[in-house]
């Protein structure tokens, strides 16, 4: 099994919530999409054009500041299980964990990291640099994902074009490069039943929203990624900044309609949150969906200061350590095995239990 | 998790639908999904594309007219054809091989084909060709008035002011 203790906070620091609007972001994402000149896309790479990509980038990481104590996992050598553990931190994609409907890894398919920024290997690009941070950090995970990009690119010759800019194997993705995805928890805009209507109108501005996990992932637990459709035509800095005010805005919405909520319904509001909370305190079997939507729950009662014995640390930390790889590490069984609601249950009651004591 | 249509084969699809300002997810498995006519994840993502792809270099003129629209690309040997299939190219010098179709979709795609951010220097040093440039999108402007792609014109317009 691999040691994720290695990792700078084992690679969940992103959960600490101790990033800015930490009640409603979760966290921040920033990645660019870059290729080596001169080589084939990934699509088209044989496995050792795959090694050799690897064997290059990775050398000179190792003389980068930013990456120099990287850990490397090599994904093409690592159990299902493994992988699933390191896409539920949010550390690599599902398409490099060969969590695809045809669950097969790429060879070459490799992720180096370290604290908060990285590199996945072999991905649909040659490169995929990215950062990751606590909360609503727009300006400072793109200041780290951009010294990186910088110092790679002085050693490395990336593909591209004077009119094009950086060039993808996607089109969908040229240019910049950039996509950056803020994770929010929106469960007053569920509630009062806007949040179609917010929808639509970030998708009217060029934004678009995925699940917790990213592209082609449902949504679970209110929890939205919301980031930039576009990659070409605007600078790196007007893409950003344009997600970030509509983020803002979004996130005005939600704090009016949990508003709205306690003052037109405050009994079904606190209903609501109690009730998740006594679920997720007392219940002894828990399906991983059921845990999201309590645990947004009990995360609206901490927003709105109905509940005040639990963290939102504590609250991230569940969303991570009840899924379904984590639990199954953590309690040495298989992610299939059938008394995993019981064991999360379990798991979940524990951690909940020892947050009381700890509070008093 | 079961399928919400045929209660017994393994839901791999999630879609999350708004009807009447209601969300609601559906997991379905793969057969009925595609009976649905809803596409797997995968696929869902590069929907977008999709349209474009399957439109990409019809309304073009013949290609043999156009020089730098070449059937296969010479770096890589990849095709249009590869491309509409995968939604994927092969190697970076596709994006010269396919100009004028990829031109068509990144302006679809993005609104624009202009890249105006940080720009990467290559390892010589060497600058981008601002006087070719200038020369190419003088070219291209001719070509967009004289087809009345007037879109395309002002866009060219923009661009040439900014190069000069």
């Amino acid at each position: 099994m691999i040691d994720l203790s290695l990792l700078t906070d084992g690679g969940v620091g992103w959960l600490d919530a101790s990033g800015p609007s930490s009640h409603l972001v979760l966290s921040t994402r920033i990645r660019l999409a870059r290729n080596l000149a001169g080589r084939v896309f990934q699509g088209r790479s044989s496995e050792t054009e795959r090694e050799d990509i690897l064997s290059v980038v990775e050398r000179v990481a190792r003389e980068s500041v930013l990456l120099r104590r990287a850990t490397k996992f090599r994904l093409d050598r690592l159990e299902r299980t493994e992988r699933q553990l390191l896409h539920e931190r949010h550390l690599v994609s599902k398409e490099l964990a060969g969590l695809d409907a045809d669950g097969r890894v790429r060879s070459g398919a490799s992720l180096l990291v370290q604290d908060r920024i990285g590199v996945m290997l072999n991905e649909e690009d040659h490169l995929r640099i990215q950062g990751l941070h606590s909360g609503f950090a727009l300006d400072a995970t793109y200041a780290e994902v951009d010294r990186l990009d910088s110092e790679l690119g002085q050693r490395l010759a990336f593909a591209f074009h004077p009119e094009f800019g950086y060039l993808t194997s996607c089109p969908t993705n040229v240019g910049t490069g950039l996509r950056a995805s803020v994770l929010i928890h929106l469960p007053g805009l569920v509630l009062t039943k806007e949040i179609s209507k917010v929808l639509q109108g970030l998708a009217q501005v060029g934004l678009t929203f995925r699940g917790l996990y990213g592209e082609g992932s449902e949504v679970v637990g209110n929890f939205f990624q919301l980031s930039n459709q576009t990659t070409l035509g605007s600078s790196e800095h007007e893409l950003l900044d344009h997600l970030g005010k509509m983020v803002r805005q979004v996130m005005d919405y939600e704090e009016q309609a949990r508003q709205v909520l306690l003052r037109d319904a405050p009994a079904i509001i606190e209903d609501k949150v109690w009730r998740a909370y006594g679920l997720l305190r007392y219940a002894r079997a828990l399906s991983f969906e059921e845990a999201m939507n309590l645990l947004s729950g009990v995360r609206l009662g901490v927003g709105v200061n109905l509940i005040s014995d639990v963290a939102m640390y504590t609250l991230n930390k569940l969303l991570v350590y009840t899924q379904p790889a984590h639990l199954a590490v953590a309690e040495g069984v298989a992610p299939t095995d059938a008394d995993l609601p019981i064991r999360r249950a379990r798991f979940v009651r524990k951690v909940l239990e020892s947050e009381v004591g700890r509070r008093g | 998790m079961s399928c919400d249509q045929c209660r017994d084969r393994e839901a791999v699809i999630h879609l999350t639908q708004i009807v009447n300002e209601q969300v609601t997810t559906l997991h379905l498995c793969e057969r009925c999904a595609a009976e649905k006519g809803v596409e797997s994840p995968s696929a869902g993502t590069k929907t977008p594309l999709v349209g474009f792809l399957a439109e990409m270099g019809k309304d073009l003129p013949d290609t043999t007219t156009t020089p730098r629209s070449t059937e296969t690309c010479l770096r890589c040997g990849g095709s249009l054809q590869d491309f509409r299939e995968s939604g994927r190219l092969g190697c970076p010098e596709c994006y010269r091989s396919f100009e004028v179709p990829l031109r068509d979709l990144l302006r679809r795609l993005h609104g624009s084909t202009h890249h105006v951010g940080e720009r990467y220097a290559d390892r010589e040093g060497a600058p981008a060709d601002a006087g070719g440039q200038t020369a190419e999108l003088r070219e291209q402007l001719r070509l967009a008035v004289e087809t009345e792609n007037f879109e395309l014109a002002a866009e060219l317009r923009d661009r040439l002011r900014v190069v000069e």
